[in-house]
C-alpha cells in the first residue's frame, strides 16, 4: 500500500527538523524554563515551610501569652481577694476597737456620774440634817422659851424615864 | 507492568490497522475503475466526484500545495495550487533543484496499473500519481526524492511556531525566577508540569530530569503538528507513516542507547527460567522490543489518518447527495456540517491525547530500559505474555 509505504524525503526532512527543534529547544528554552521552574518551586516549597514554621512559632507564643495572661488574672484575683479580706479585718478591727473605746468611755462617765451624785446626794444629806438641826433646834428654842413649854417638856423628858 | 496494559492496545491498533487497511483496498479498487483521463475525463467528472480521489488527495503528501479548483473553459477544471520546490538525488547527476510546476504543462494519462503519469517530464523526470506522488526516472534509475513537499512545508511552519513560542516564553523566565508566570508563560507551564509529574517521574523515577527535554520536544512537536493538520488546508503531516516512523525511531535509538545491563540481561538471559523456555522466551522477548516503536508508529499514524478521513467523509457527504439531487444537498448540509464540527472537536481532543500517548509510551519504553533493582514481576509477567 502506498500510504503504509515511509518516503524518504519526508523522514529525511523530519528528522533534521526534529534534532534540529531539540537542540535549539534544549539549549534555548526547556534548560532555562524547567531550571527556574525547579528554582521556583523549591523557592515556594521554603516559603511554605517558613510560613508554616512562623505560623507554629506564633502558635507556641499565643499559647504562652495565654498561659501569661491566666497566670496574671489569677494573680489578679488572689490579690483582689487578699485586698478585700484585708478590708473586711481592719474594719472589724476599727469596730471593735470602737466599741472597746466607747464602753470604756461609757463606764468611766458612769462611775463618774455615780460618784458626782453619791457626792451630790451626801452634801444634799448634809444640807438636810444641818436644816434639819437648826430647825429642831429653833423650833426647841422656841418651845422652851417659855415656862410652860419648858414645863410641859420636862413632864414629856420624865414621862420617858418614868416608862424605862 | 506496562506490557498488560499494551497489549490490548495493541491488538486494538492492529484491529484498526487492518480496518483500514481493507477499507483502502476497497477504495483503490472503486478509484480503478471510477479515474479518469486527461481530456475525456471532464464530462465523466461532472456526474459524480471522485470521492476517493478526493480525499486521499488531501491526506497524501504532494509536491503542491493545493488551494482549490476553478470550473474553467470546456468543462476543464483549472487546479489553483502553489508548486513547492523539488529536491530529487540522482546517483549518476548529483541533486537537482526545480519548482513542481515544471510538469504543469500538459494533462495526464493512465498507465496499464491505474497509476496517472505526467505527459510533460522534465530534467529526464516525470510524475506518477496514484495514492501518492512519486517523481521517477524516465530511465527507471533510483530517484531520491528530498523535496520540500507539502508536509516538509507545513512541518517548518509548525517548526517555526513552536521555536517561536517557546524560546519567547523562556525568555521570561530569564528576568524574574520567582515571579508568578504571566498569559502563555501559564499555559506552557500546565503542559510541562503535567509531561513531568504525570509522565516523566512516574515512568523514569529520578533520572527523569534528563528526559524532559525529549518529552516535551517530542510532545509539543506532535501536538503542534496534530493541530497545523487540523486547519482547513493542513497538511496531513502526523498522520503519514514517514513522520510517525521518524519520530519513533528516534526514541527507539534513545532507548536503545539508554538500555543498561539490567534490561539487557532480562532480555536476552532472563534470570531464574528453566534452559527450554529461554530458547522460546528469548525470540519473544525480542520481538517485543522491536513491536515498541512499531507500536508507536501505527497508532499516532492510524489516528492521525483515520481523523482526517472521516472528517473529509462527513464534508464530502454534501457533494455526494448533491450528485444524486439538489434538494438532497441542500438537505444534507445541515447534518453534514453537524457531524464535520463534533469530528472536528473529536480531533481537537485526539490531537493532544495522542501527542501524550506518544510521550507517554516513550517514557514507559525508556523507563523499563533504564529501570534498576531487582523486582521478580518482570519474569511473571513476561510468560503471561
Amino acid at each position: 500500500m502506498d500510504l503504509l509505504t515511509p518516503e524518504l524525503g519526508l523522514f529525511f526532512w523530519t528528522l533534521v527538523a526534529f534534532g534540529l527543534v531539540f537542540f535549539i529547544l534544549r539549549k534555548f528554552a526547556w534548560g532555562p524554563i524547567l531550571s527556574s521552574l525547579g528554582e521556583r518551586e523549591k523557592g515556594i516549597a521554603d516559603s511554605i515551610a517558613t510560613a508554616e514554621r512562623v505560623k507554629s512559632e506564633m502558635g507556641q507564643l499565643k499559647a504562652e501569652n495565654e498561659k501569661l495572661m491566666a497566670q496574671a488574672r489569677e494573680e489578679r484575683s488572689t490579690m483582689l481577694k487578699e485586698a478585700k479580706e484585708i478590708k473586711d479585718k481592719m474594719i472589724n478591727e476599727a469596730k471593735e476597737q470602737a466599741k472597746a473605746e466607747a464602753n470604756k468611755i461609757i463606764s468611766d462617765a458612769q462611775i463618774q456620774i455615780q460618784q458626782q451624785k453619791n457626792a451630790a446626794l451626801t452634801e444634799v444629806k448634809n444640807e438636810i440634817g444641818n436644816l434639819a438641826v437648826e430647825v429642831a433646834g429653833k423650833i426647841l428654842r422656841q418651845e422652851l422659851s417659855s415656862s410652860k413649854g419648858q414645863e410641859a417638856y420636862m413632864s414629856l423628858l420624865s414621862e420617858d424615864i418614868k416608862l424605862n | 507492568m506496562s506490557f498488560k496494559r499494551l497489549f490490548p492496545l495493541l491488538i486494538l491498533v492492529f484491529g484498526l490497522f487492518g480496518f483500514t487497511f481493507s477499507t483502502f483496498a476497497q477504495e483503490g479498487e472503486n478509484a480503478e475503475n471510477t479515474q479518469v483521463e486527461g481530456g475525456e475525463a471532464a464530462h465523466e467528472e461532472k456526474k459524480g466526484i471522485n470521492i476517493t480521489e478526493l480525499v486521499f488527495g488531501h491526506v497524501s503528501d504532494s509536491h503542491e500545495w493545493h488551494l482549490f479548483s476553478l470550473e474553467g473553459e470546456h468543462g476543464h477544471e483549472k487546479e489553483i495550487a502553489l508548486p513547492l520546490p523539488v529536491i530529487v538525488y540522482r546517483p549518476g547527476k548529483g541533486l537537482s533543484v526545480f519548482s513542481y510546476g515544471k510538469f504543469h504543462h500538459g494533462g495526464w494519462y493512465l498507465d496499464s496499473a491505474g497509476n496517472k503519469i505526467s505527459e510533460t517530464s522534465f530534467d529526464g523526470l516525470y510524475v506518477e500519481k496514484n495514492m501518492k506522488e512519486k517523481i521517477k526516472a524516465d530511465d527507471g534509475s533510483p530517484v531520491y526524492d528530498l523535496s520540500i513537499t507539502k508536509n516538509v512545508l507545513s512541518m517548518i511552519f509548525s517548526v517555526i511556531i513552536i521555536l517561536w513560542l517557546m524560546t519567547s516564553a523562556a525568555k521570561k523566565y530569564k528576568k524574574g525566577v520567582i515571579a508568578a508566570p504571566k498569559g502563555f508563560q501559564n499555559f506552557i507551564e500546565v503542559v510541562i508540569f503535567f509531561i513531568r509529574d504525570e509522565v516523566a517521574k512516574p515512568n523514569l523515577g529520578k533520572k527523569h530530569g534528563k528526559y524532559m527535554p525529549m518529552l516535551l520536544t517530542v510532545f509539543f512537536f506532535i501536538w503542534v503538528n496534530n493541530l497545523l493538520g487540523l486547519l482547513p488546508g493542513g497538511a496531513n503531516f502526523t498522520g503519514n507513516i514517514a513522520v510517525t516512523l521518524c519520530l519513533s525511531l528516534v526514541s527507539f535509538i534513545v532507548l536503545l542507547v539508554r538500555a543498561n545491563s539490567h534490561f539487557w540481561g532480562h532480555l536476552l538471559n532472563p534470570p531464574g527460567v528453566p534452559t527450554g523456555i529461554k530458547f522460546l522466551l528469548v525470540p519473544i522477548e525480542i520481538i517485543s522490543l522491536f513491536i515498541k516503536p512499531v507500536a508507536l508508529t501505527i497508532r499516532l499514524f492510524a489516528n492521525m489518518l483515520a481523523g482526517h478521513i472521516v472528517i473529509l467523509c462527513v464534508v464530502s457527504m454534501i457533494f455526494i447527495f448533491s450528485a444524486m439531487s439538489k434538494f438532497a444537498g441542500i438537505g444534507f448540509v445541515p447534518v453534514s456540517l453537524a457531524f464535520s464540527v463534533f469530528m472536528f472537536m473529536l480531533e481537537l481532543l485526539v490531537a493532544a491525547i495522542q501527542a501524550f500517548i506518544f510521550t507517554n509510551l516513550t517514557a514507559v519504553f525508556i523507563g523499563q530500559a533504564i529501570e534498576e533493582g531487582h523486582h521478580d514481576e518482570a519474569h511473571g509477567e513476561a510468560i503471561h505474555l
